[in-house]
């Protein structure tokens, strides 16, 4: 080997208009030897285009449609600018000006000399790819569906019991964990809120109203605290006849709801007051058997107006936290995700 | 040098013949040696060891990985106490699973280093984008083997750090949210996430790095390492020159003194 900084002239790169044994593709302009580089001419629109792209995540950061539209108008036209550069030397060339020798285009006799292809060879090649990507789709594809797919499928877990009602005083809060399904283990546990509102009336007849909030953080899923007392000294636990127990704590005086990643901070009927939750707390549905307080289905709030018993709450399919259930920034999720 | 004697160029031979005996077979012999005794510029920096720093520290984390995995049980039941298994009475498994935490750090932070080197010294331009890409694709596995591996200890930081992890990346527009579904194996985290995410740490993400890696190998051998931007030698490319018959391809790459190349 030669020492380094040997008269032998060092490259840094395998020649490879040399190495190249076979043309990839018949009047490639890389194999000819006279080649520039290929690159399009330096441009200075992309500037331009970044700023334009910076307008419009700063607009859709400070809520701002107008700096939206502006950013995304200078993204267009930049953008439109750039792509004309780069590719101007693709596009046939205007009309040459006058005096300017035009290069002369490639001799047509070098295109004709393509070798003359074989249907017998074609056919082989063709059938080659064409098995072997059958082959290819019959095992990847179960595959992929099985990596994907379950995780689409809803899985209704049956309704939580959560004891009789009585336990759940009426106008404050009590904490409750228990396991969703207690099949999955303790991976399932989870925490609600549930206020008994008391007898309201449903059609002429008195019925019981709970206020039942998922613990969820709705800005990126952390687990929201009580802000109140909580009473220890009367957690209760109840042993049901199947399943797991479910741990009652009370509260005093529950004034808000907070989050500890972010400071996410919510009211007691769950709507946002502070930080960067997107829309109010989830809430459970529930239903009364036999005297006793089953937990229901999950399903997302966009907000809450009144209190209580009497309270509209705008309701929606459960959503991931982070994810808007109303408002325009909804349009973002278009597609129901199968599962939820 | 003294002319070898002739029981020193004997002993050279025994000693050579199991390389020659491979080299005929496979000519691999000559290809690590063609890849280990490249040229490259005579005034590289040490900024330019980077990148193999970062392929070291990918290949302790390999390594501590496969060895980690001998221990480790992915449910939700073992999780937790098999890693304070690994770590409290496992004999060296303190060493084994510190290397392969913190190692975490070192290489991306290694990645991010090597990524300015190249970005500082130009060295993206023609003819190496598609590395700078290859590499970007690199910088984006590295991560998602950082989220995914982060989950694995299942203490009450991995899980609520990825349950947010998870969610972030379910508001994103469109599929974000089945993104998450597919994370999650479901509508939420549940007993299948941790395996999920032990197989997409362990063998997916692992293997997409590995071929990557590969190919970022073969361009960086393939175009030679860019010579630091202040080089006095050839510095930037010569213009192409039509003199010449071959051409100018021959000027896009520094050759190593600045005045004529020749073979
Ligand atoms: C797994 C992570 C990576 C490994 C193991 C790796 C390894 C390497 C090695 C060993 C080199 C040889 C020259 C040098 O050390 O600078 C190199 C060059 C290069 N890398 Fe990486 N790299 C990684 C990630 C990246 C990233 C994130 C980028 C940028 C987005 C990148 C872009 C490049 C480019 C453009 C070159 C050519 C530089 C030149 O020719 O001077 N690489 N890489
Ligand atoms: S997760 Fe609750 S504020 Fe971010």
């Amino acid at each position: 080997m030669a020492p380094a900084g040997a008269a032998c002239g060092s490259w840094y790169v395998v020649d490879t208009s040399e190495s190249r044994a076979v043309e990839w593709r018949a009047g490639s302009e890389l194999s000819s030897p006279n080649d520039k580089p290929h690159v399009p001419a330096p441009s200075l629109w992309p500037v331009g285009f970044a700023i334009g792209i910076v307008c419009l995540l700063l607009g859709l950061v400070l809520g701002s449609w107008p700096i939206v539209a502006v950013g995304a108008v200078l993204a267009i036209a930049f953008g439109y600018l750039w792509v004309r550069d780069v590719t101007r030397d693709m596009r046939p060339k205007e009309a040459p000006a006058p005096g300017t020798d035009v290069a002369p285009s490639a001799p047509a006799a070098e295109a004709t000399e393509e070798l003359p292809g074989f249907s017998r060879s074609i056919f082989l090649e063709t059938a080659t790819l064409g098995i072997g990507g059958v082959i290819g789709g019959l095992v990847t594809l179960p595959v992929l569906g099985f990596a994907v797919l379950p995780a689409f499928e809803s899985h209704k877990a049956k309704d939580v019991d959560l004891g009789p009602i009585t336990n759940f005083p009426e106008g404050s809060f009590v904490v409750a964990t228990f396991l969703e399904d207690p099949s999955q283990g303790e991976v399932s546990r989870k925490t609600a809120f549930i206020r008994n509102n008391g007898l309201t009336a449903v059609k002429g007849k008195q019925e019981p109203s709970f206020t039942i909030i998922y613990s969820r953080c709705a800005h990126l899923g952390c687990p929201v605290q009580p802000g109140g007392l909580l009473q220890d000294a009367e957690t209760k636990q109840l042993a049901p006849v199947k399943g797991d127990p479910v741990k009652l704590i009370p509260v005093k005086g529950l004034s808000n709801f907070a989050c500890p990643c972010h400071g996410g901070a919510y009211d007691p009927e769950g709507n946002r007051v502070a930080g960067p939750p997107v829309r109010a707390l989830d809430r459970f549905a529930y239903s009364i058997v036999n005297g006793n307080l089953m937990l229901g289905t999950l399903y997302s709030v966009g907000h809450v107006e009144g209190t209580g018993a009497d309270a509209k709450i705008s309701r929606y399919t459960s959503a991931s936290p982070g994810v808007h259930v109303d408002g325009i920034e909804r349009w973002l999720y278009p597609i129901p995700v199968p599962g939820r | 040098m003294a002319p070898k004697s002739a029981r020193r160029r004997q002993l050279e031979a025994a000693a050579l013949y199991p390389l020659d005996w491979v080299e005929e077979r496979t000519g691999l012999v000559g290809g690590i040696k063609y890849f280990l005794f490249r040229h490259v510029p005579r005034d590289t920096n040490w900024m330019q060891t980077l990148g193999a720093a970062t392929l070291t520290a990918f290949l302790v984390q390999t390594v501590t990985g496969v060895f980690l995995a001998m221990y480790y049980k992915p449910d939700p039941q073992n999780a937790y106490s098999s890693i304070q298994h690994i770590t409290h009475e496992v004999t060296l498994g303190w060493l084994v699973r510190g290397m392969h935490k913190w190692g975490a750090s070192v290489f991306i932070i290694l990645m991010f280093f090597h990524m300015a080197r190249v970005f500082l010294f130009g060295a993206y331009k023609y003819p190496r984008e598609l590395n700078w890409i290859v590499g970007s694709l690199l910088l984006v596995l590295g991560m998602l083997e950082g989220f995914t591996g982060y989950l694995l200890p299942w203490d009450q930081t991995a899980y609520w750090a990825t349950a947010v992890g998870i969610n972030l990346n379910a508001t994103a527009p469109f599929l974000g949210p089945f993104l998450a579904n597919f994370l999650q194996g479901g509508a939420q985290i549940g007993p299948d996430t941790i395996a999920r995410f032990y197989s997409l740490h362990m063998l997916l993400i692992p293997g997409g790095l590995i071929g990557l890696i590969v190919l970022h190998m073969y361009l960086v051998v393939r175009l030679g390492v860019t010579s630091p931007p202040w080089s006095p030698t050839a510095a930037g490319r010569e213009r192409p020159d039509e003199s010449k018959p071959e051409g100018a391809r021959q000027g896009l790459i520094r050759s190593g003194d600045g005045q004529d190349e020749g073979h």
